[in-house]
C-alpha cells in the first residue's frame, strides 16, 4: 500500500512542476512587463523603470527568476497584490473557506441526491422514474449554470422572496471568524438568526454549483449499477438465496461505487470552474469571484496565484481519489 | 448532415453504412428530435441575415424593454420583446446562433485536428515524443476547462478569435488522450502489422491505416465537445471575457440582462432557454451517435 501511494505521488510531481512553470510564464506572457502594468496608463521614467525592475529581480535571467519564484512558493509566498498591496497569500486564506464551504455543500447535495436517484433508476430500468431521472440529469448536464443561477434568483428571491439574492450572510450579523466556514461560525456565535441567515444564503448557490455534478453522478451511478447487475457474482448471490436488498446493497452497490468515486473526484475540477460562475452570480466572496475580479483589474499576481492554487487543489484531490481507488479495489494497487 | 457523410466515409466495411447508421440512430427517438432541432438552429445561424426580422444591433429607442408579443404590452413586431437598448431579442438570438455555432465549430476543429495528430504521435512513438506530449497534456488537464480558458484570455485579451483559441486549447488534452488510447488498441492488430510489413511508412500507418479505425469515439467526443464549447463560449461571454458587445452572443446577452431581472424577466429567460435547448439537443444527438457508432454498447442495450 505504501509503495502504491509513493508511486502515485511520483507521477504527480512532473505535473506540479509544469503547473508552476505555467503560472510563472503567465505573468511574463502578458503584453507589457509587470512594472508597466503596475503604474498603469501613466508614463514612466526609464531610470525608475530600470530601478523597479532591479528591485523586483526582473532583470535577472529567467531561470534564476523561476528558481526564486519556486523558493518563495515553498515558503508560502504568492507575491503582492497590485491593487490592494496586500500579500496574496493573506487574501487567499480569508477567501478560501468561503469557496470550500460552498463546494462541500454542493458536492454533498450532488452525492446525496444523485447517488440514490441513479441507483433506483438503475434498479428500475425502463420505469417512469428511470426516464425521469435520465431526462432531468440530461437537462442538468446541458444547463448553462450562470443562467440557471439567474433563473433561481428570479423565482425564489425576486418572485417568492424566500431566499436572499447575494452574499454569505445578512449585514446585520457580525460574525467573528473562527473556522472561516460561516455555517459553523454563525452556529458557534449563538447569535439568534445568524445560522438561519447563513444557511438561507447558501441554498441557491449550492443548488446551482451542484447541478452539473448531480447530473453526472446520477448518470454514472445508473450505468455502473446496470453493468454490475449483469455480473456473474450477482447471479450467484441471487442463486444462493440472498435477500434482494442484501444483493443490491452489499454485493452490487459496493462494486458499482468504484467508478462513481472516480467521477466524484473529477467533479472537483468542474466545481472549481463552476465556482467562478456561481460566485460571480451570487457575489459570493470566494476565490472564484476573486479571480474574475482580478482579471478585470489586471491584478496579475492574484491571477497567477489563483491559477496555481486551483490546479494544485485539483491535482491533490485527484491524487487522493487515485489512492482511495486503490483502497477500495485491491486489484489496482498491485497492478503496475 | 455533415457528420453522417463523414461517418459513411470512415466506416466503409458495411454493405450500406449510411443506411445501417440511420437505422440504429433513428431507433433513438429523442436523438432524431434533437437532430431536427439542431438542424433548425444551424439553419437559423446560416441564414440569419434573411430570417431575422430586425438588425441585431439596431436600437429602437422608443421601444426599450418591450415585453414578448404574447405578454401584456407586447408588440407583434418584436416577437420575443426587446432588451434594455431596444434591440430585438429574437433577431439577436438568431444572429447569436451564427456566432455560437461558428465559435464552437472552429474550436472543435482547432482542437480535434492537433489532438488527433498529437495522440497518434504519442501512440506511435511512446518512448520519446509520447512521454513529452502526455506530460504536457497532464499539466493542461490539471486546470479545469474554464480556468484554463480564463488563463489564456488573460494573456491574449478577450474577443471572438481568442475565445475560440482558449476553448480549443482547453479541450486539446481530451482528444489527444482519446486518440492515443484508441490508437494504442489498434496498433498491435494484425492489419497494422501486415501493412507495416508491406512497407507502409509511419505517416501512412498513422493516418490511413490506424486513424480511420479510431474515429468512432473521437466523433462522439467531438459532438460532446461541440456542446460544451457552446456552453463555455456563453460562460466566457457572461463573465465579460468572451465576445464583446454589441456582438449578439448568447452569453454576452445574459451578462447585460442581470440588472433587469426584476423589471424584464424575458431579457434573462430567452437567451438561456436558447442555450439550453441547443446544448441539450446536441447532447441527445451525441447519445444517439454513440449508440449507433459503438457496436459494443449496441449489443449491451
Amino acid at each position: 500500500m505504501f509503495s502504491f501511494i509513493l508511486r502515485k505521488l511520483a507521477t504527480v510531481i512532473p505535473t506540479f512542476i509544469g503547473i508552476t512553470l505555467v503560472a510563472f510564464a503567465l505573468i511574463r506572457m502578458i503584453p507589457g512587463d509587470p512594472i508597466e502594468v503596475m503604474v498603469g496608463e501613466r508614463k514612466l521614467d526609464p531610470v525608475m523603470h530600470a530601478a523597479a525592475m532591479q528591485r523586483l529581480g526582473l532583470d535577472q535571467p529567467l531561470h534564476i527568476q523561476y528558481f526564486r519564484y519556486v523558493k518563495d512558493l515553498a515558503q508560502g509566498d504568492l507575491g503582492i497584490s497590485l491593487v490592494t498591496r496586500e500579500p496574496v497569500t493573506k487574501e487567499f486564506l480569508t477567501l478560501f473557506p468561503a469557496t470550500v464551504e460552498l463546494a462541500i455543500c454542493a458536492l454533498l447535495f450532488a452525492v446525496l441526491v444523485g447517488l440514490p436517484a441513479g441507483m433506483i433508476a438503475g434498479l428500475k430500468r425502463g420505469s417512469v422514474f428511470d426516464h425521469g431521472v435520465m431526462g432531468v440529469s440530461m437537462t442538468g448536464f446541458s444547463m448553462p449554470i450562470f443562467w440557471w443561477g439567474l433563473i433561481l434568483i428570479m423565482y425564489f428571491s425576486v418572485t417568492l422572496g424566500w431566499t436572499p439574492v447575494s452574499g454569505r450572510i445578512d449585514i446585520e450579523f457580525d460574525i467573528a471568524q473562527r473556522t472561516g466556514f460561516l455555517l459553523i461560525d454563525s452556529w458557534l456565535s449563538g447569535e439568534e438568526g445568524a445560522f438561519k441567515s447563513a444557511a438561507m444564503h447558501l441554498i441557491l448557490p449550492t443548488i446551482v454549483l451542484g447541478t452539473i455534478p448531480l447530473a453526472v453522478i446520477a448518470r454514472m451511478t445508473r450505468s455502473s449499477m446496470l453493468e454490475v447487475l449483469r455480473e456473474d457474482y450477482i447471479r450467484t448471490a441471487r442463486a444462493k438465496g440472498l435477500a434482494p436488498t442484501r444483493v443490491v446493497v452489499v454485493h452490487a452497490l459496493r462494486n458499482a461505487l468504484i467508478p462513481v468515486i472516480t467521477v466524484i473526484g473529477l467533479q472537483v475540477g468542474s466545481l472549481l470552474g463552476g465556482a467562478v460562475l456561481t460566485e460571480t452570480i451570487y457575489s459570493w466572496p470566494g476565490i472564484g469571484k476573486w479571480l474574475v475580479d482580478s482579471i478585470s483589474r489586471r491584478d496579475y499576481p492574484v491571477v497567477q496565484a489563483g491559477i496555481l492554487v486551483s490546479a494544485t487543489i485539483f491535482i491533490v484531490v485527484n491524487l487522493f481519489v487515485d489512492i482511495l481507488y486503490g483502497v477500495v479495489n485491491p486489484r489496482i494497487r498491485s497492478a503496475k | 448532415m455533415t457528420t453522417q457523410v463523414q461517418i459513411a466515409d470512415v466506416v466503409p466495411s458495411y454493405p450500406s453504412p449510411l443506411k445501417e447508421f440511420w437505422q440504429s440512430f433513428s431507433h433513438n427517438k429523442g436523438a432524431v428530435v434533437a437532430l431536427f432541432i439542431f438542424l433548425s438552429v444551424i439553419f437559423c445561424g446560416v441564414f440569419a441575415g434573411w430570417i431575422a426580422p430586425h438588425d441585431p444591433v439596431e436600437q429602437y429607442r422608443d421601444h426599450m424593454l418591450t415585453p414578448p408579443s404574447w405578454a401584456g404590452g407586447g408588440m407583434s413586431t418584436y416577437l420575443l420583446g426587446t432588451d434594455e437598448l431596444g434591440r430585438d431579442i429574437l433577431s439577436r438570438l438568431i444572429h447569436g446562433a451564427r456566432i455560437s455555432l461558428f465559435i464552437a465549430f472552429m474550436s472543435v476543429l482547432m482542437s480535434l485536428i492537433p489532438g488527433m495528430v498529437l495522440g497518434l504521435l504519442a501512440a506511435f512513438f511512446p518512448k520519446g515524443a509520447g512521454t513529452v506530449i502526455m506530460r504536457v497534456m497532464d499539466v493542461m488537464l490539471a486546470l479545469p476547462g474554464i480556468l484554463l480558458a480564463i488563463c489564456i484570455i488573460t494573456i491574449l485579451g478577450p474577443g471572438l478569435i481568442n475565445t475560440m483559441i482558449a476553448i480549443a486549447i482547453g479541450t486539446l488534452p481530451s482528444y489527444t488522450r482519446l486518440t492515443r488510447a484508441a490508437a494504442m488498441a489498434e496498433i498491435n492488430k494484425e492489419y497494422v502489422t501486415a501493412s507495416r510489413v508491406a512497407g507502409a511508412g509511419a505517416l501512412r500507418l498513422m493516418f490511413l491505416t490506424v486513424l480511420p479505425n479510431c474515429m468512432a469515439p473521437i466523433i462522439v467526443n467531438a459532438t460532446l465537445g461541440f456542446s460544451s464549447a457552446i456552453l463555455e463560449t456563453a460562460a466566457l461571454g457572461f463573465l465579460g471575457l468572451g465576445v464583446q458587445p454589441p456582438t449578439p452572443e448568447w452569453g454576452t446577452m445574459l451578462s447585460a440582462a442581470r440588472d433587469y431581472i426584476e423589471r424584464a424577466p424575458w431579457v434573462v429567460t430567452m437567451p438561456g432557454v436558447t442555450i439550453l435547448v441547443t446544448v441539450l439537443s446536441i447532447n441527445l444527438m451525441g447519445d444517439g451517435l454513440r449508440d449507433a457508432l459503438d457496436p459494443k454498447l449496441k449489443r449491451a442495450a
